[in-house]
């Protein structure tokens, strides 16, 4: 590769000549982010108030082991006595996993969380970069195995919001059925929009024309990709919302509304 | 007319300082014309490079308010005339003089890429068909003016200048043109992922911000590069698929 003719001096951490609010949409991108992480942990490792009525909580599902609901039945007993117990730390790393190695999620953290940069032309506090060119970020790569995952949570997700509609064997429809529907939709939205999925479907192919379902199935696929941050952002919210819904309806606070 | 005042670089690669100018403005002027005024009437030897005025030749980059901006495409009233609207060439090329910066660098870069490989012709005139649908991916990325605002903006190039290990998003753009060709059949990945660090990128989307062509350069250019590099060397299936189909 060629060299540069002068070296150039290296900006300090947070120089720049910018003059708008350069640092309000990575201070949001942190708050949002944060407030999700910390809150999902939190949720996640409680093991209580995931279920009402036909209802469960996306933190919860699958759930393999824990209530008499569960895939497998009660908690394992081999599960360590030491180690807390909560049905959702055996499944939440595959959508966890899914989000963190996500193309908008990785620029969107890199300039929110570790500065680098902390906004477009704006100085950062580390010489040293090695980007996803080596380890551990080069790891990032694993994230169409993620995909995978994540195509089948969307399964199981749209089967909870099918179940969300029965109420004691009759078609119903509460509010927390149309949560949980608006929750798989959005989470669709995110998900098949994925740009490794974009890459998967037809983005690898040169002659995309040869192949017409696979165009078709590319075109839609970028359809949703150009708007995967919104996507992501809104997904993101109503995830953590719809367990909200029924951890409230769970504990009393809340009152589920019949629709019909 | 309303005034406004423009603080410009001064100076060479040795050192230089900024330099206010007031001057009046009127509706319709852009960065642009506001330099030339300067240069006619307060400052003769301001450098600036600049030709066609229309967006389409890429000289006239530079760095408007801090950010990187064609100044013959930057409104006046796009800006805050209430305070000083900053003038600056770019920050990731050499400076020759005031808002001229060496740009040679990217010339130099783009002949390590291999060029266009065609595969035998499809008929037997020496032709090749082409379907417009698969021609129009690569369509986007022809539109690149070669303004090298998405070099200046990069920051593995303007804050780590890592010039020897990446080639930036301007070459990702023209790699990816000539790699997703339904013609070109030649393998540009393995270089990718050494020499020209793709992987260095981590899609913060600045370059997308800049480009005055709007290409979609991070979405359309470089993931899926980075995807065909991770088809090529990172996922352990894909590498058992091609065992089997007999590929290397």
């Amino acid at each position: 590769m060629p060299e540069i003719d002068v070296p150039l001096e290296r900006v300090g951490f947070g120089s720049t000549s910018r003059s708008d609010f350069w640092w309000v949409a990575p201070l949001v991108v942190f708050l949002g982010l944060g407030a999700f992480v910390v809150y999902a942990t939190w949720a996640g490792l409680q093991g209580d108030y995931y279920r009402f009525g036909p209802y469960l909580s996306p933190f919860y599902s699958p759930e393999l082991f824990g209530s008499a609901h569960a895939w497998f039945g009660p908690k394992p007993g081999w599960w360590p006595a030491w180690l807390i117990w909560s049905p959702a730390i055996l499944i939440l790393w595959a959508p966890g996993g899914f989000r963190v190695t996500c193309y908008y999620y990785r620029g969107a953290y890199y300039k929110a969380f570790w500065a680098d940069p902390p906004s477009c032309t704006v100085g950062e506090p580390r010489k040293y970069y090695r980007g996803e060119h080596s380890f551990p970020l080069i790891w990032q790569n694993i994230h169409r195995y993620f995909l995978y995952l994540g195509i089948f949570f969307i399964g199981d997700l749209a089967y909870d919001a099918w179940n969300g509609f029965w109420f004691n064997g009759h078609f119903g429809v509460g509010v927390g059925s149309l949560v949980l529907l608006v929750n798989v939709i959005l989470l669709s939205g995110y998900t098949f929009g994925c740009h490794s999925l974009r890459h998967l479907v037809g983005g690898v192919l040169d002659r995309l024309s040869r192949s017409p379902a696979r165009k078709k199935v590319y075109d839609c696929v970028s359809c949703l990709n150009a708007r995967h941050m919104t996507w992501a952002w809104c997904s993101l919210f109503w995830v953590a919302f719809s367990d909200v819904y029924i951890r409230l309806c769970a504990m009393g606070v809340w009152h589920d509304w019949r629709i019909f | 007319m309303a005034t406004a005042t423009f603080r410009v670089w001064r100076g060479d690669a040795k050192g230089g300082k900024f330099q206010d100018f007031v001057m009046e403005v009127a509706p319709g002027m852009v960065v642009l014309d506001a330099i030339h005024e300067i240069q006619s009437s307060q400052a003769n030897d301001l450098a600036v490079r600049w030709n066609c005025k229309a967006g389409k030749c890429g000289s006239c980059s530079a760095e408007i308010n801090g950010m990187p901006k064609l100044m013959c495409m930057t409104r006046l009233s796009q800006l805050p005339l209430e305070k000083p609207i900053t003038v600056e060439p770019m920050r990731s090329f050499p400076l020759v003089k005031d808002l001229v910066t060496d740009v040679s660098w990217n010339f130099r870069v783009k002949e390590q890429i291999k060029p266009f490989r065609p595969r035998k012709p499809d008929a037997p005139d020496g032709t090749w068909r082409m379907d417009q649908k698969d021609v129009d991916r690569v369509q986007e990325f022809r539109k690149c003016i070669e303004c090298f605002l998405c070099q200046d903006v990069c920051h593995v190039l303007r804050n780590h200048h890592l010039y020897d290990q990446f080639i930036g998003p301007r070459f990702f753009v023209y790699a990816a043109a000539l790699e997703m060709h339904p013609l070109d059949v030649e393998d540009r990945l393995k270089d990718l992922r050494k020499t020209q660090g793709i992987g260095f990128c981590n899609i913060t989307k600045c370059c997308t911000k800049v480009c005055p062509e709007s290409i979609h350069i991070t979405d359309n250019a470089i993931i899926p590069l980075k995807e065909r590099v991770v088809d090529q060397f990172y996922d352990p299936l894909k590498k058992l698929f091609r065992v089997f189909q007999g590929d290397k």
